[in-house]
């Protein structure tokens, strides 16, 4: 048997050329908003000083979170000792860092001065969970890069492994810095909560995996590779014990909260009467992004159909896009409370319900880094020996 | 034209000052020029720090809210800011800055409510200059809380995480600012306690204000100076923080909230 | 005179006029003169300004706004209100007319400016109305600087 387990692809065809540039007009696109909403400042966007972190924020958010999700798959064979995903590392490793840059892209163009970038690099103040976060983001990039070359090099194959294991622990800490963005607001009624990082890390296991399981599929069947039953099987339920994950975390942090009388209006607001965030919450949230899945991936009735296992991976991203929107943009719109039980008015909009409603440049600038991201890993493919000839039952499932 | 020859003499004497800048005294300063046809004398801005000398620690500037005396209606503080620090607005109520606010505070049991104002409350312990990736976001000793427009990169993760709502994005171009106040677009800004005047050992401008509408509900002085007036209340008075439950410490404190 | 000395002199005399015609004909950009202060002499001398004024800005902005340090000497808002320059509605023409002092050399060497997406172009109202611009005596006030920036701006 050859040991040439990974290989190029192609790229010739005009199906690949037409991805290619179907994406990157989506990247001309985002790059096109941000240079309207820097040209023309936030005014233009749906953002206000009360919604200060809008529709960018949840695609950043979201990309940035599934980023590290989607190196699990590599950990899965090195740290875990796995070896039936060895031959999916490569590609974890790749997506996991161009996922990352894509949602850094958006956040960074999202940046009242993004011209100030320098700055942002330069210049620390380390009592900032964002300072920290700066530098695991870098980390990450620069580690998963080490990593990815210890795997392709075969010569140095052996150090793999504990490179491994420095990017698992990096990305549960990455993980942690972005959810803490959040759960360190102690003002704010809808985050100040230590949940928030597990929370995070749960939904990273699902979006990053979602995600990878749409890519593998959309790669083995464009360019013909084989993609085995078990394989399928075993993504299929490692992406139910993540989905029940992020569901169990999310009773906890809403339980924990509904337990406090303090909190009881921010869950009243989420849970009851918060108009399109109850809506996303339930519909969005726990319908298409635990329910469904659930439904699809286990129930006997779709009996491991690769459309079923697909379209739980769609609704998975879908429903993690609607959380992702509760959280950040429902989170803001519940006003401060600056008065504990007395009713607050102002020019400012205090005491009442921000509105929000996201503009189409920043809808373009999240779509632009979700476009940069998959442009990455599809040149990636091409350039790099990074997809498995095959995984075929008999290659990845000798036993 | 009675500047004109005093102008020059003044500027003669800070020249004189300025050389031997690095040996002279705080004390010196007091009555100095600081700038061409501003000779500063009177006894209640004795206060006013030196040429080249840096605020300090021992002074904690505090502001105090008599919520009793704060009319609704009565919007003084709000536009005297504006006008001192050039943030009017653009016509766009939910993106406009506001540095300083009234508030219209009601009971829902009672139906009894206050007016009063709400700005940046320079905390002690300010969790925007925690949050703060580049350290633009800062308190100065005597603190006064400030963002350093030269290194804020408008992530806004401050206004998250202010509990007082007091900070104001710059969503559009800006033009005409004030020579003291500096602001423009991408950049996060909020009440600098009219820094300006206060160096100069003047009062911020909306204390100045609700002091000319003779409600005088606003006072300004030194936390640190148990002689300063704003003391004197605080030590007489029950006044109370916004949110004491976090722990901030702010330097504005208001009295008479009914609570 | 040998022929090689002829010949050097020959070429050298060309390549000077085809420089300075193909200059000419290219509609070079004259060097600019931005507008002179309005007093006697500016605060330290004109070349140690041209060539250090942004690092005294920057040190001195760091100064009065970290620390609180007011009244020093190379401030951003005096070099506005001493070199302003009159537009037509003998107001002072702010940095987005070409003729600002500031403008003039910044657009000649394109270094791109910061300073006025936040700081005031124009002097301020007040003082326009009622003072004169303040006057430089010629003074050591540049080596009194340069004492302290040895102290204190040392790897700044």
């Amino acid at each position: 048997m050859s040991r040439e387990i990974h290989k190029r692809i192609e790229g010739r065809s005009p199906a690949f050329l037409a991805l290619i540039a179907g994406l990157g007009i989506l990247v001309l696109l985002g790059m096109g908003s941000a240079w309207t909403m820097e040209h023309n400042g936030h005014v233009i966007t749906g953002m206000s000083n009360r919604i200060v972190w809008g529709m960018p924020h949840v695609f950043a958010v979201f990309l940035i979170v599934a980023a590290s999700g989607a190196l699990n798959v590599a950990s899965i064979s090195s740290v875990f000792g796995r070896t039936a995903y060895k031959p999916l590392s490569r590609l974890s490793v790749v997506l996991a860092i161009a996922l990352l840059v894509g949602g850094l892209s958006v956040l960074v163009l999202d940046l009242g001065r993004p011209d100030r970038l320098i700055v942002a690099m330069t210049t620390y103040n380390f009592r900032s969970i964002f300072a920290w976060n700066i530098y695991l983001y870098v980390g990450f990039i620069a580690i998963a890069g080490v990593y990815l070359w210890l795997m392709m090099e075969r010569s140095l194959n052996r150090f793999s492994k504990p490179a491994g294991m420095v990017a698992f622990i990096w990305r549960l800490a990455l993980t942690t810095g972005t959810g803490s963005i959040f759960g360190f607001l102690v003002a704010r009624q809808a985050y100040d909560a230590a949940v928030m990082a597990p929370l995070f890390i749960a939904m990273s296991f699902a979006f990053g995996l979602a995600i990878f399981i749409l890519v593998i599929m959309f790669t083995s069947g464009g360019t013909g590779r084989e993609l085995g039953e078990a394989m399928v099987r075993r993504l299929k339920n490692l992406l139910g014990i993540f989905v029940g994950a992020v569901l169990y975390f999310t009773i906890v942090q809403h339980l924990t909260n509904i337990y406090a009388a303090e909190h009881h209006a921010v869950e009243r607001f989420i849970l009851l009467d918060g108009g399109i965030y109850t809506t996303l919450f339930w519909v969005g949230q726990i319908i298409i992004g635990g329910a469904l899945p659930l439904v699809l991936l286990f129930t006997p009735l779709f009996a491991d159909s690769r459309e079923a296992i697909a379209l739980a991976a769609l609704s998975v991203i879908a429903g993690g896009m609607a959380q992702l929107y509760v959280i950040i943009i429902g989170g803001q719109a519940f006003p401060l409370v600056l008065f504990p039980g007395k009713i607050v008015s102002s020019s400012f909009a205090d005491g009442s319900i921000a509105s929000y409603s996201p503009s189409l440049p920043e809808i373009g600038l999240g779509i632009g880094g979700v476009a940069l991201a998959l442009v990455i890993v599809a040149m990636a493919v091409k350039i790099l020996a990074l997809l498995p000839r095959t995984l075929a039952d008999a290659e990845t499932d000798p036993t | 034209m009675s500047c004109g020859n005093s102008c020059n003499s003044n500027t003669t004497s800070r020249r004189g000052f300025l050389t031997s800048m690095a040996a002279s005294a705080a004390g010196a300063t007091a009555g100095l020029t600081l700038a061409p046809g501003v000779t500063l004398f009177s006894p209640a801005q004795a206060r006013a720090r030196g040429k080249g000398e840096a605020a300090s620690s021992k002074v904690r500037w505090g502001m105090l809210v008599d919520a009793n005396k704060c009319d609704d209606g009565c919007t003084a503080c709000v536009d005297a800011c504006a006008d001192e620090n050039g943030w009017q607005g653009e016509g766009n109520p939910a993106t406009d800055a506001q540095w300083i606010r009234k508030v219209k505070v009601t009971d829902p049991g009672t139906g009894k409510s206050q007016s009063l104002p709400m700005m940046c409350q320079h905390c002690e312990e300010p969790p925007c200059v925690d949050v703060c990736p580049t350290g633009a976001s800062m308190k100065r000793a005597d603190g006064i809380v400030l963002v350093d427009k030269h290194s804020c990169i408008g992530c806004r993760y401050c206004m998250m995480a202010c509990p007082y709502q007091a900070r104001s994005f710059v969503h559009e171009p800006v033009s005409g600012q004030r020579t003291h106040a500096p602001r423009g677009k991408g950049t996060v800004e909020s009440c600098t306690f009219c820094v300006h005047r206060v160096d100069e050992g003047q009062q911020p401008a909306c204390v100045e204000a609700c002091g000319g509408t003779k409600r005088g509900a606003l006072t300004f002085g030194d936390l640190n100076d148990s002689e300063s007036e704003i003391s004197k209340k605080i030590a007489t008075y029950p006044t109370q923080a916004i949110r004491s439950d976090l722990g901030l410490k702010p330097g504005v404190r208001y009295l008479g909230l009914d609570t | 005179m040998t022929l090689r000395t002829i010949i050097s002199v020959l070429v050298a005399t060309f390549v000077f006029v085809a420089i300075s015609s193909s200059a000419e004909a290219a509609g070079r950009v004259t060097i600019p003169e931005p507008a002179k202060g309005k007093g006697d002499q500016c605060v330290a001398d004109t070349s140690f300004m041209r060539k250090n004024h942004p690092s005294l800005l920057k040190h001195q902005r760091d100064d009065t706004l970290r620390k609180g340090i007011r009244g020093n000497e190379f401030s951003l808002k005096e070099c506005v209100a001493c070199h302003a320059v009159d537009g037509k509605d003998a107001k002072p023409v702010t940095y987005e007319n070409p003729e600002h002092f500031c403008r003039t050399c910044h657009a000649y060497v394109a270094v791109k400016l910061d300073c006025f997406e936040c700081h005031a172009s124009t002097p301020d109202k007040k003082r326009q109305a009622n003072e004169l611009p303040k006057k430089h005596p010629p003074t050591n006030v540049l080596s009194s600087w340069r004492d302290l920036s040895a102290q204190t701006c040392e790897g700044g």
